[in-house]
């Protein structure tokens, strides 16, 4: 009576984790695609997309424009999240308890609405299509993820050992750098690399703040899918998985080789 | 966050009167320090507060502002809204498909959920990593990789084909966005489920078998209603994050299973029409944040219970 169900319940959650990781195995193929087509499985191989992917200027010029503003809003997002978190973490838990609401609301407001908001703002101040403006709205949705992530290893920080680096001597900002700083580091860190991947991946703001003279990567992969079928999607995709399965495959590395410290 | 506070204060008076007068100075002036970093504590948050207020209250008031002032002052654009049919299809079909993403992500992560509570630490770190990968590839091109599996002459209709039966509409149809979003939201309903049912504790399963319960009522009576709290969690969050979704539908529906959100961006970039997308905007905005009053004293339960407890 027992294994049969254990059965049926093995088989639902392969069934549910082949769904989940279909998209991801479906993009890698499509990117070999001898023909300018969506068409599944590929009728052959080449590395046509990839080439495109990096000579032509609209594809190249996109990716650069990510990456910028990825990085200048991780490194703004990190900064003003840490300190939030911190100065949510020393706060009466009231207060701090509806702060820390109102500072995660970005991640529950619907996208298009904000989205259009944040549009008639940039129209009347000149934003659109700026850098200045892609990273404020970028930086705005990424500092929750920061917050959150700080906040987490926060919480495990034993607070006394402040007060002990402070009873021994240290001024406060040196017991910062030397006591609270590498120990709440990996939380900052995965922040980081949260606000990098919010901004990289953002889509909904970005059409509408777009201007033909900065489009980012994600902007760039909606028109070509809404214009044709072109596989370069695809190669992008595939170079996107690879070089997150790196980052991650780095930190997980990093993470156990500290465990067995 | 108070227990938190509590738990890691209490012992402090204790260690510091265990060692002596001695060291009571010195923790005085700390604590004086303390005192002081409390009063800049604002301060530390206010650049955040700063960015919110510009780049997300300026544009929700302007968004708020528009929806009466455009093209005149008045409510014309909230009557427009609910006396056009069509608005109120879309609106009651944005419901239905996060309802029934949600009710999908439910079915689909509970159960799985469950088994990576129960299996070795090999298997659940690949089970973990199949909920991880779809956020490894970028969303829109996630949705790309849904059309071509959806498509007509797409995987999933090739293996219906070989298994003898007629090709099934999937693309541009509500069953294809409510499938494509489902997956795109599964990870946030396995996740608070998988952190919740991790904390329970299986001999209580046991415990219930012994008295002679049935699998199914010791289920029903011990489990499920601990496992509540994730799966109250998870579904609030993916059927909040459904409502708002744009990208998935756009793609992957048709005309016929167009939601809010594409609405809303026809009204004010096709159309110019800030007026009526901003009704439209605010009615999904205050539909939002009614969902998440009403979650949140069901969110809130379990915490007060584990208080009292304690």
């Amino acid at each position: 009576m027992k294994q049969p169900g254990r059965i049926l319940l093995g088989l639902f959650c392969l069934l549910v984790a082949v769904w989940l990781i279909a998209p991801t195995i479906v993009v890698v193929p499509m990117s070999f695609n001898d023909k300018k087509s969506l068409a599944f499985p590929p009728s052959g191989f080449s590395w046509q997309w990839y080439r495109n992917f990096f000579t032509n200027p609209e594809w190249s010029a996109s990716l650069v424009s990510s990456l910028k503003v990825a990085v200048v809003t991780a490194v703004f997002a990190t900064v003003i999240g840490t300190l939030a978190a911190f100065g949510l973490d020393r706060m009466k838990s009231r207060v701090s308890g509806v702060l820390r609401a109102l500072l995660i609301t970005p991640m529950v407001v619907p996208g298009v609405v904000l989205a259009v908001g944040i549009y008639a703002v940039y129209l009347d101040t000149q934003l659109v299509g700026t850098m200045t403006g892609f990273v404020m709205a970028h930086t705005m949705l990424a500092v929750p993820f920061v917050i959150i992530a700080v906040s987490a290893s926060l919480e495990v920080f034993d607070k006394r050992l402040e007060t002990a680096a402070a009873s021994l001597g240290a001024t406060q900002l040196t017991a910062f750098r030397t006591v609270t700083l590498p120990l709440i580091a990996p939380g900052i860190l995965s922040g980081l690399l949260f606000a990098f991947v919010t901004s990289f991946d953002e889509i909904i703001v970005a059409l509408f703040i777009t201007s033909p003279y900065l489009k980012t990567l994600p902007v760039q992969i909606f028109s070509s899918i809404t214009r044709d079928a072109d596989p370069t999607v695809a190669a992008v995709g595939t170079l996107l998985f690879i070089a997150t399965s790196l980052v991650i495959g780095a930190g997980l590395l990093i993470g156990s080789r500290q465990g067995k410290r | 966050m108070e227990r938190a506070d509590g738990g890691q204060l209490g012992p402090l008076p204790v260690a510091a009167s265990a060692t002596g007068s001695r060291d009571t100075g010195p923790a005085a002036a700390a604590d004086d320090r303390w005192r002081w970093f409390r009063g800049q504590a604002f301060w530390l948050v206010a650049p955040a507060l700063l960015l919110l207020v510009v780049c997300l209250g300026l544009p929700l008031a302007i968004v708020t502002l528009r929806s009466f002032s455009e093209p005149q002052w008045g409510w014309q654009n909230y009557v427009w809204f609910f006396g056009t049919p069509v608005n109120l299809t879309v609106l009651q079909r944005t419901f239905a498909i996060s309802a029934w993403v949600t009710l999908v992500c439910v079915i689909a992560g509970y159960p799985y959920a469950y088994v990576m509570t129960v299996v070795g630490p090999k298997m659940r770190l690949v089970l973990i990593l199949c909920v991880l990968v779809p956020f490894w590839v970028s969303g829109v091109v996630r949705t790309l990789a849904w059309v071509i599996l959806l498509q007509d002459s797409g995987v999933i209709n090739s293996v219906i084909r070989s298994l003898g039966l007629g090709p099934v509409k999937l693309i541009r149809t509500q069953t294809g966005v409510v499938i494509g979003m489902a997956q795109v939201l599964l990870p946030f309903m396995i996740l608070p489920l998988y952190s919740v049912m991790k904390a329970i504790d299986l001999r209580l399963l046991q415990a219930a078998r012994s008295l002679g319960a049935s699998p199914a009522r010791a289920f029903a009576q011990v489990y499920l209603p601990l496992s509540l709290p994730g799966v109250y969690a998870g579904a609030i969050i993916v059927f909040i994050l459904a409502l708002g979704f744009y990208i998935t539908p756009a793609l992957l529906g048709g005309p016929r299973s167009t939601m809010l959100s594409t609405l809303i961006q026809n009204q004010v970039l096709s159309l110019l029409n800030w007026g009526r997308g901003g009704a439209m905007g605010v009615v999904l905005l205050i539909a939002t944040f009614i969902l998440l009053a009403l979650a949140a004293p069901l969110s809130r339960q379990p915490h007060k219970t584990g208080s009292r407890r304690q």
